[in-house]
């Protein structure tokens, strides 16, 4: 029988494209500020986001949808705050993908948030290959990683919207050159915003909550 | 884990194109890769033997061509590969540059019978 070749010519990866476009569309209409923390393991994203809701659950409405591969520990400490959680079991996968956030939207009240928080699964290779709806990426960094990692890898890096530096607490007891890791930094991406945080000891906490404030404010006040 | 999420979508894709040709056998996929996408061809090739085996697209071969990965700069405009991490400009020494090649992850074509 003969071989005939039909063109394709499609990403891979169109069919998440096309799932978190929905995901987006269902955000926006409730206005839902919505951020895709992504990080190596144990870098802070649990951390950043505990704070996060520490010092602003009085003003703004959040929720949380977790994607830690193992435990559900992450969840249980968000519960404990009081705020809508949802875990997703990801069944040792290495990232989140469109469709998990679908379903876990579908169990949270988005009529009631204004800020929602995907935290993805601690991996620098391959979450920024997927695309889950969100309104910006937010990678975390900690001091001990090294100001190396944007080299490594330079795709997640290239990808994200907002850096936040962790673990500046350690500093003194590191080799890390902060003009060496902005360099790489701005070379791959001269449009991200980068901020020195401690999770610990709270310094630096202040400048991120006011640029989320302000990003929750401006997703609020877009016309329906 | 990344390789089969990867592995499946590659899968459910040859198979609709086949379908809608309406062919009975798939024998080769042919893909581009990109250096920066984090796919690993002998694991794809791995999965997709296992998850294939009950379909038109049992035993066909997986072709990859791997796109290397190359940037521009923003300030001269010059293309080139970055050499050990080093993303800076050989030509101006310049810092800020984007991605041009690298991050490919695609279906080129199908060969059906
Ligand atoms: N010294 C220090 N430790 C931190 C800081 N932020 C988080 N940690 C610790 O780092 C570990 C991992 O944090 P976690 O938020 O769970 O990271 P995740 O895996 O990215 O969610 C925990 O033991 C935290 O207490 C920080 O700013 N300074
Ligand atoms: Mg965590
Ligand atoms: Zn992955
Ligand atoms: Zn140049």
């Amino acid at each position: 029988m003969a071989i005939k070749v039909i063109k394709v010519g499609e990403d891979i990866l169109g069919a998440n494209e096309e799932t978190a476009r929905t995901n987006k569309q269902k955000l926006d209409k409730d206005r839902v500020f919505t951020i895709n923390i992504m990080s190596s393991p144990g870098a802070g994203k649990t951390s950043v986001i505990l704070s996060t809701i520490n010092k602003l659950k009085d003003r703004i409405k959040m929720a949380v949808i977790e994607g830690d591969v193992a435990s559900s520990v992450d969840a249980e400490k968000v519960e404990a705050l009081g705020i809508p959680v949802i875990q997703i079991n990801t069944a040792g996968g290495c990232h989140l993908d469109a469709n998990m956030v679908e379903s876990a939207l579908n169990g949270l009240p988005l009529e009631e948030t204004d800020l929602l928080f995907i935290e993805n699964v601690g991996n620098l290779i391959c979450p920024n290959a997927f695309s889950l709806g969100e309104d910006r990426r937010i990678m975390i960094s900690s001091m001990p990683e090294g100001d190396d990692k944007p080299q490594k890898y330079p795709a997640m890096f290239a990808d994200t919207d907002v850096i936040l530096l962790n673990k500046t607490d350690l500093q003194p007891y590191l080799d890390f050159n902060f003009d060496v890791f902005k360099k790489t930094v701005t070379n791959l991406n001269s449009d991200v915003t980068i901020f020195l945080i401690s999770c610990k000891t709270g310094e630096g906490m202040e400048a991120w909550f006011s640029w989320l404030e302000g990003e929750v404010g401006k997703k609020k006040d877009q016309a329906a | 884990m990344h390789e089969y999420s990867i592995t499946e979508s590659i899968l459910t894709l040859a198979l609709e194109k086949a379908r809608e040709a309406d062919a009975a056998k798939i024998t080769q996929i042919n893909l581009v890769v990109g250096e920066l996408s984090g796919v690993v061809a002998e694991c794809v090739e791995f999965y997709f033997n296992f998850i294939s085996k009950d379909t038109m697209a049992a035993g066909a071969d997986l072709s990859f061509v791997t796109k290397p990965t190359s940037v521009r700069c923003h300030k001269c405009d010059k293309i080139f590969t970055p050499k050990d991490g080093d993303w800076s400009c050989p030509e101006c020494h310049e810092i800020g540059i984007d991605i041009v090649t690298g991050r490919e992850c695609y279906m080129e074509s199908i060969e059906v019978e």
